[in-house]
């Protein structure tokens, strides 16, 4: 019985190696064996080739060719180059996890419906944000209804790469989709700033839900509701140790201006953990955290063996960041 | 903040000198020939002095005044701009789509335009927005950031729209910098691209300088530039002239100054300036002041002012509309609204970062609670 997968990584920017030193120090399961990308001088394809992968910059018609296929692929180029990649991994029969926006398979938040999703052969990452903030309205909305969900990103300007500029539209669509679909909102609304000071900022997310009147008011269903607001930040942690509050959740009492309902205010700061990127890149290392997670333990599904998963814990301090200024492409 | 010397050449030229009853009989009338266009914002950026809450009749009656008086473009949205309406930024009272299509209805000279951040609208709002009948969209960044409005305009160009690119709290971008952002803007079909002294923090040469610099970018490809002022260091007016002499063809305002901070340059104060310096606007100065004066003062719940705080924005530098939700966190969590705003001018918030107001207020509050424990340690007391 094999007890190890492999993966290959699409794109080798700065997603794509972040998850490449990602699975290589957290998992035991998943052997992280071919970058793949399109542009012969990438620093990205040596920078794989120099650390031990096969590196080729032949793209997807590459890797299908190849005798042993992956058993997963981390897609991390774009929306549209992911369209025309979907079909080919699936016949091909390769699990595919989608840091990309074009959700051809499930949104996927590992605290919040991994189990789910565990037999889908496409899964996708959401968006950075949508990492960072589902599982703080799913923890709300396990408690009380939320009628409205809305969260605000705010990311360093560094940090946002061209794909996401070019596109910002997709980010706010997609976020506010899974705000529903997966926060359990029943309407939701995404915002994204970016931010240029210097020094770089942190990745903040603030996290606004509608709740119930009475759950406004201190009593002991706005304990439960701060109960499992923290318990769901520990998950995270698990796998994203920068991730953290602020400060204590704030309640607002019921407004008329707001419909009648009251409110919760949940600030959150993601540092990144300099795997490969800066610390300022919290909203980088949030997704390629999720994704290395969530194959790990598909893979681990499949091959039916327990997961292997390095929690932070485990690994100790961080190693500083290798890139410091350069603007990292998404 | 460069060289704040005004120069002779600076001063505005004044025709002859004027009496009261000259000025009564010989005001001039809407349309004609123009030196320049004044947008009128009183239904946008006037939309957090409202916080949010105008009614379709009080937009009926400022379209319809501000039409009559000859103002060619009439912005009408949330004053965050399409989607505004949120936690974050307030909630609309009456859903701004509705606001523009009776604005639209209402106005028989003047364009309706809207404006739109990315990041918080969408191409969606905009296609909406034009379906209302708006025909001039506004497309704001941070003065940084501009490349993340490229799709915004290729859409807004499909939809046949005009357009115009919003550079925000413009102070924080050198004039080079600023120029370079607007070539990103024009080159993705922006008609026209605005300094935008978001904070009111321009002092006079400041705000020419950047003008100055843009226009050199954009102006031999036929692209307009513009300047939105505001009050917060009282400069509006003064900013807008030195950029109309630099060679501005936009200048906003807003009705009895109704904007974010201490508010915009007044409209008709920008019509009466412009009018005493024998540069045409097409305003016709006794309605734009009847405008002002009948139709939107008695609905203004609090006319905008220089006060500690809105001073405090122009002097740290930090986007005006944070001024209500300042004062909101000030009274929930009882720390100075002034203290709230120098700390958000110091960590350097950009516009939409209306969520970090509370959070700078928490961290008041325990420094504040930090600081009563050490009075009480001070008191001998363990």
């Amino acid at each position: 019985m094999r007890t190890k997968g492999t993966a290959a990584i699409v794109g080798p920017g700065n997603i794509g190696t972040d998850l490449m030193f990602k699975l290589m120090r957290r998992s035991d399961i998943i052997e992280p064996r071919y970058m793949i990308g399109v542009d012969p001088q990438s620093d990205g394809l040596r920078r794989a080739k120099s650390v031990g992968l096969e590196a080729s910059a032949e793209g997807v018609d590459w890797l299908l060719a190849q005798e042993e296929l992956p058993d997963i692929v981390f897609e991390c180029t774009s929306a549209k180059a992911h369209e025309a990649n979907a079909p080919r991994y699936a016949e091909a029969g390769i699990l595919a996890v989608d840091l990309t926006p074009a959700a051809v398979g499930p949104y996927l938040c590992p605290p919040v419906n991994l189990e789910f999703n565990l037999d889908a052969m496409n899964v996708n990452m959401i968006t950075c944000g949508g990492q960072a903030t589902t599982p703080m309205v799913k923890a709300v909305s396990s408690v009380v209804p939320v009628p409205y969900a809305e969260i605000v990103a705010s990311i360093s300007s560094l940090s946002a790469g061209p794909g996401t500029r070019a596109n910002i539209d997709e980010f706010t669509e997609t976020t506010s989709a899974a705000l529903e679909v997966v926060g359990g909102a029943e309407r939701g609304k995404a915002i994204i700033i970016l931010n240029p000071v210097e020094p770089p900022l942190m990745m903040r997310n603030s996290v606004f839900c509608a709740i119930p009147e009475e759950a406004g008011e201190p009593g002991e269903l706005q304990d439960k509701i701060l109960e499992s607001i923290h318990a769901m930040v520990r998950t995270v942690q698990d796998y994203v140790p920068g991730y953290h509050l602020r400060a204590e959740p704030q309640f607002d009492h019921a407004r008329e201006t707001w419909q009648g309902m009251a409110r919760v205010f949940v600030p959150i700061e993601v540092k990144g953990r300099g795997d490969y990127l800066p610390d300022y890149a919290g909203n980088l290392d949030i997704i390629t955290a999720a994704a290395a997670r969530v194959g790990d333990i598909m893979v681990a599904h499949r091959l039916g063996v327990e997961t292997s998963w390095k929690s932070s814990a485990d690994l100790g301090d961080a190693p500083d960041a290798i890139v410091e200024t350069e603007k990292a492409g998404v | 903040m460069g060289d704040m010397t005004i120069r002779p050449e600076d001063a505005p030229k004044v025709d002859h000198i004027v009496t009261e009853s000259e000025v009564l009989e010989n005001l001039p009338k809407a349309g004609g020939e123009t030196d320049l266009r004044i947008t009128d914002s009183t239904l946008r950026d006037g939309s957090h002095a409202m916080a949010h809450q105008y009614t379709e009749e009080q937009v009926r009656g400022v379209v319809s005044a501000l039409d009559r008086a000859g103002v060619q473009v009439i912005e009408v949205s949330h004053g965050d701009g399409l989607g505004g309406s949120s936690f974050n930024y307030g909630f609309s009272k009456v859903d701004e789509f509705d606001l523009i299509k009776a604005a639209v209805e209402e106005a028989t000279q003047a364009k309706i335009a809207i404006l739109m951040l990315p990041g918080l609208g969408t191409v969606h709002h905009l296609k909406k927005a034009h379906e209302m009948g708006a025909s001039v969209a506004r497309i704001a960044t941070h003065c940084t950031e501009a490349d993340v409005s490229i799709q915004h305009f290729g859409e807004a160009r499909k939809l046949g729209m005009e357009t115009v690119g919003f550079l925000m709290l413009s102070h924080k971008a050198s004039p080079a910098k600023l120029a370079e952002q607007a070539r990103i803007m024009v080159d993705a079909g922006a008609q026209c691209v605005y300094v935008v002294d978001s904070a009111g923090a321009l002092v006079l040469s400041d705000a020419q300088e950047r003008v100055q610099a843009v226009i050199d970018e954009i102006g031999p490809d036929g692209a307009q530039v513009g300047f939105h002022g505001h009050q917060n260091l009282s400069l509006g007016i003064a900013n807008s002239v030195l950029a109309y002499q630099a060679g501005a063809k936009q200048i906003d305002g807003a009705l009895c100054a109704l904007g974010a901070g201490a508010g915009n340059s007044p409209t008709e104060v920008l019509a009466a300036t412009f009018e005493r310096m024998g540069i045409k606007t097409g305003v016709d100065l006794g309605e734009v002041l009847s405008a002002a004066e009948d139709v939107v003062r008695p609905f203004i719940p609090r006319l905008p002012w220089m006060d500690r705080a809105s001073i405090t924005q122009g002097y740290a530098g930090v986007y005006s509309s944070f001024l209500l939700h300042a004062e909101r966190a000030a009274a929930r969590y009882d720390v100075p609204a002034h203290a709230i705003l120098q700390k958000v001018g110091e960590y350097g918030y950009v516009g939409g970062q209306e969520d970090m107001i509370i959070d700078i207020a928490l961290e008041l509050q325990r420094e504040k609670e930090r600081m009563a424990l050490g009075d009480l340690a001070a008191a001998g007391v363990r």
